[in-house]
């Protein structure tokens, strides 16, 4: 393997890494505050398909993001009011918000644009394009440095830059201001913070609000960054494995960056290597493409060290004595 | 006391007519209280007199039907946590509400900061906790992890807490409950430390040890009522504890003298620390002999809970049990979890909380009937239950018991208290156990039920089964035991024969007074209980 294959490698596990990272990091901030969220799929999903809607319909990326993020957050709010108002199951919650999100989307999807299901392809400002950082171009040819700058780490889509930019702002947000530290708090004895005079509710929401957010740039990006447009089902699972990202990541923001890297990689690997041949056997596709679902298996099934949930996660908050 | 209002001899804390009412359940009715600047006031009752309810309403959880509150002689409705944290209320609760994972700053900052970033209130909540460490032997590493703090230094820092947030009036529940006596004595030092700087304390508990040594003032609530208020030096812990239990009209019940046989249940030197390092139970020698009441009196929570566990097979996990407990002449294993094998011993157990321990509150009368006994061979039907069996069985039951409605197929939390209570009887008397466990019969039951459940413990003790009667109600105690044993602090204080026994005598005992020696019982110390340490973590 040469270095411009690596390079090569790295920078589709970046882009592929990128949704992962999102959706993980808004898993993040709804479990630390204590409601669990198996939704994320779902949330994608509608994203993907409301911001390549949008877009399509306006022409403007920006709008499509917008759009994406509207849509993701109405059903947030859907959970929310289930889980923090109403008390109910989070995780049923969940589950009915990736089966809402599943169907709603091909039925529009078909109505809107009868392709069956699928959104028409996008071109132009419809789309994120890559952007080019200052001197990528005049750096190229120093060695090493060169070919990491102008083609790793230049040259993604501004969700790229921003999904990044999220890892470090969320670890402040958590650990240096006042809204983390009581997030924090919420998410492990909710009934501290109630004494404290601080409404477990809106801390609540607001986590789940962000979760939304997170959510709907993840698949605004699937729609219109990484792909020119919706198909259907095209979170392809992301949200459950940006979860068991979560899981490895112990629920902080640093590792987030590093358990979704790891999944990019695999990811990225199995595109590069359909047929990965080690000389004895060769490894058929199926199996690279099942192994970041394989290791989300393992992940989940503990096999990864003992990950510690937020203690009241998936617990509604009930006033006691 | 009277309050001129807006002025600084104003009493800290006036409640006038404070009324709450929980569906049903009248918890506060009609509540004065007047506590003075400056002063400890202990509030003291029997569980579920109504003191933490109250407790509630002042730090903001309930609303209060009616009523007024006046602090510093201000009226202040107070709606939230939030109004009572900014009217100076503290509040320390029985059950911490701390982040356990979070640094001890960390807890006394949340809620309290300064402002959007973290940095300037840490620094500043360092200080402050520097100062207060030094002034009131509050001592604690600010940057420890609660979760590695022991429980009397996790007390410390709710008290850092409300300290922290200017409280100038501060509440503690039932805050001994859980520390070891030289953490609770520390305690009580703090709290002499606040008052003399000013601040006014409240003291919730049912322990008159506690309320004799450190308050000023106390208040008794019975049955959700103030039932008097009193300097502490001009009572005594007898008076307290009559004024506690109450005397109500005297309950009959026939019954002919006891013929006590061969002795069905002997305890020898029962002791028990629980897992937070606490000694429930110091010693306890006991026997309950065939066609024998033995009844068990004392204030709540002196270790009859933990008595009835143990016998009944469910010790609290983790607890450290020493002693032995024979059954017809059978050793009984003290550890181990066993209820099941319990009860095909022969002993039956009516639990002291039916709708925690007796009852599946949303299942029907007739699985409920059929708990615990539910894989008797009678109720099989091969690999199955014969659940037609099982509901004519408790059918049976139901009817012999009068429970009303005689419906078997009703959820059990449809039942009123003394049906859901004769529900339990019914179960555990009609299976003619040799022994008999039975804890607060009559809790929140009505008259009516009180009567015939009387009635049938004291049949079970005519056919010459064994009974051992838990309940803080002396009126019960006295009407149906053949043999009072007085329970006090983790041992039997005293014992003594129901038609020679005053109540005076039995409130002297229940208080931990030995009326024999007239000393008071100060001599209890962790020094009695070679052996077992405190459980320091």
């Amino acid at each position: 393997m040469d270095f411009p294959t690596i390079i090569q490698i790295l920078d589709s596990a970046v882009r592929l890494m990128t949704p992962l990272l999102l959706a993980c990091l808004a898993g993040l901030y709804s479990e630390r505050a204590g409601v669990f969220d198996i939704g994320l799929e779902g949330k994608m999903l509608m994203a993907a398909f409301t911001a390549a809607s949008v877009a399509y319909a306006t022409g403007s990326a920006w709008l499509g993001l917008c759009a994406g993020i509207a849509g993701s957050l109405a059903l947030s709010l859907i959970h929310g009011m289930s889980s923090i108002t109403f008390r109910g199951n989070q995780l049923i919650s969940g589950v009915a918000i990736n089966f809402l999100a599943s169907g709603l989307t091909v039925l529009l999807g078909q109505k809107i644009f009868g392709l069956g299901g699928r959104t028409p392809s996008l071109e132009g400002a419809a789309r994120f394009n890559e952007i080019t950082l200052p001197f990528a171009d005049a750096l190229r040819p120093v060695p090493v440095i060169g070919p990491i700058y102008a083609d790793l780490i230049s040259g993604h889509s501004v969700l790229v830059y921003l999904a990044f930019a999220f890892v470090p702002l969320t670890w402040w947000v958590l650990y240096r201001t006042r809204f983390g530290l009581r997030l924090r708090a919420v998410g492990e004895n909710p009934a501290s913070v109630d004494t404290a005079g601080v409404s477990v509710t809106r801390l609540r929401y607001a986590a789940v609000g962000i979760c939304g957010v997170l959510c709907g740039i993840a698949g605004a990006y699937l729609a219109t960054g990484i792909s020119a447009g919706f198909v259907k089902e095209m979170s392809a699972g992301r949200g459950y494995i940006a979860l068991a990202a979560l899981i490895f990541a112990k629920w902080r923001p640093w590792s987030a960056l590093f358990a979704t890297f790891l999944f990019g990689l695999l990811e990225a690997l199995a595109n590069r290597y359909p047929n990965l041949d080690l000389g004895i056997i060769t490894v058929p596709s199926m199996f690279m493409s099942a192994l970041p679902y394989i290791l989300t298996v393992i992940i989940l099934a503990g096999f990864v060290g003992r990950a510690i949930p937020p203690r009241a996660g998936g617990e509604p908050y009930v006033k006691e004595r | 006391m009277a309050s001129t209002p807006g002025t600084d001899t104003a009493p800290a804390i006036e409640l006038r007519g404070i009324s709450k009412a929980f569906g049903p359940v009248q918890a506060n009715k009609g509540i004065d209280l007047v506590v003075p600047r400056g002063t400890i006031h202990g509030i003291i009752g029997e569980n579920g007199a109504g003191k933490s309810t109250l407790m509630s309403i002042l730090y903001g959880f309930y609303r209060p039907d009616a009523g007024e509150i006046l602090i510093g002689g201000k009226p202040t409705a107070i709606t939230d946590s939030q109004t009572a944290i900014r009217s100076g209320i503290g509040m320390v609760f029985q059950h911490f509400k701390l982040v356990q994972n979070f640094t001890v700053l960390e807890n006394v900052i949340l809620g309290a900061e300064d402002g959007g970033l973290l940095r300037p209130s840490l620094s500043r909540a360092r200080g402050e906790l520097k100062r207060l460490a030094s002034e009131y032997e509050l001592q604690v590493d600010p940057d420890a992890l609660v979760e590695e703090l022991s429980v009397g230094h996790q007390q410390r820092v709710e008290i850092l807490k409300a300290l922290y947030r200017q409280a100038d009036i501060l509440i503690l529940d039932e805050p001994t409950g859980v520390l070891t006596p030289a953490e609770a004595d520390h305690l009580f030092r703090i709290l002499r430390g606040l008052r003399d700087e000013g601040k006014t304390i409240i003291l919730i508990t049912h322990k008159l040890r506690e309320i004799m040594e450190i308050t000023d003032n106390v208040s008794v609530m019975r049955r959700g009522e103030m039932v008097a208020s009193v300097k502490t030096r001009e009572t005594n812990p007898t008076q307290l504890a009559e004024l506690m239990v109450g005397r109500k009209v005297l309950l009959r019940v026939d019954k002919a003298p006891a013929q006590p046989g061969a002795p069905i249940l002997s305890v020898r030197g029962l002791r028990m620390v629980d897992t937070a390092g606490v000694e429930r139970l110091r010693g306890i020698d006991l026997d309950i002999h065939a066609g024998e009441i033995l009844g068990i009196a004392g204030v709540s929570g002196n270790g009859q809970t933990q008595l009835l566990e143990i016998l009944g097979g469910y010790p609290e996990k983790g607890a450290r049990l020493e002693g032995t407990v024979t059954l017809n002449g059978q050793p009984l294993p003290l550890t181990g979890s066993d209820a099941r094998a319990r009860r095909q011993a022969g002993v039956g157990h009516v639990p002291e909380d039916r709708q925690v321990e007796g009852l599946i509150m949303d299942f029907a009368a007739w699985e409920n009937v059929a708990f615990g006994y539910h894989d008797a061979p009678e109720f099989q039907n091969g690999l199955l239950m014969d659940n037609a069996a099982i509901r004519a069985d408790a059918a049976g039951k139901m009817q012999r018991f009068d429970v009303r409605p005689p419906n078997p197929e009703l959820a059990a939390k449809n039942f009123s208290g003394g049906n859901q209570q004769k529900i339990v009887v019914a179960r555990e008397v009609e299976r003619n156990p040799d022994l008999l466990l039975i804890g607060q019969p009559t809790r929140g039951v009505d008259i009516g039920a009180i009567e015939f459940i009387h009635k049938r413990i004291v049949e079970l003790r005519d056919a010459g089964k064994a009974v051992l009667l838990v309940s803080v109600e002396l009126d019960e105690i006295t009407a149906l035991s053949d043999r009072i044993a007085v329970m006090f602090d983790g041992r039997i204080m005293g014992e003594r024969l129901p038609d020679q026994a005053t109540v005076a005598d039995l409130g002297c005992l229940m208080a931990g007074v030995d009326p024999a020696t007239t000393a008071p019982e100060d001599a209890i110390t962790p020094a009695t209980a070679p052996g077992l340490d405190e459980g320091v973590r």
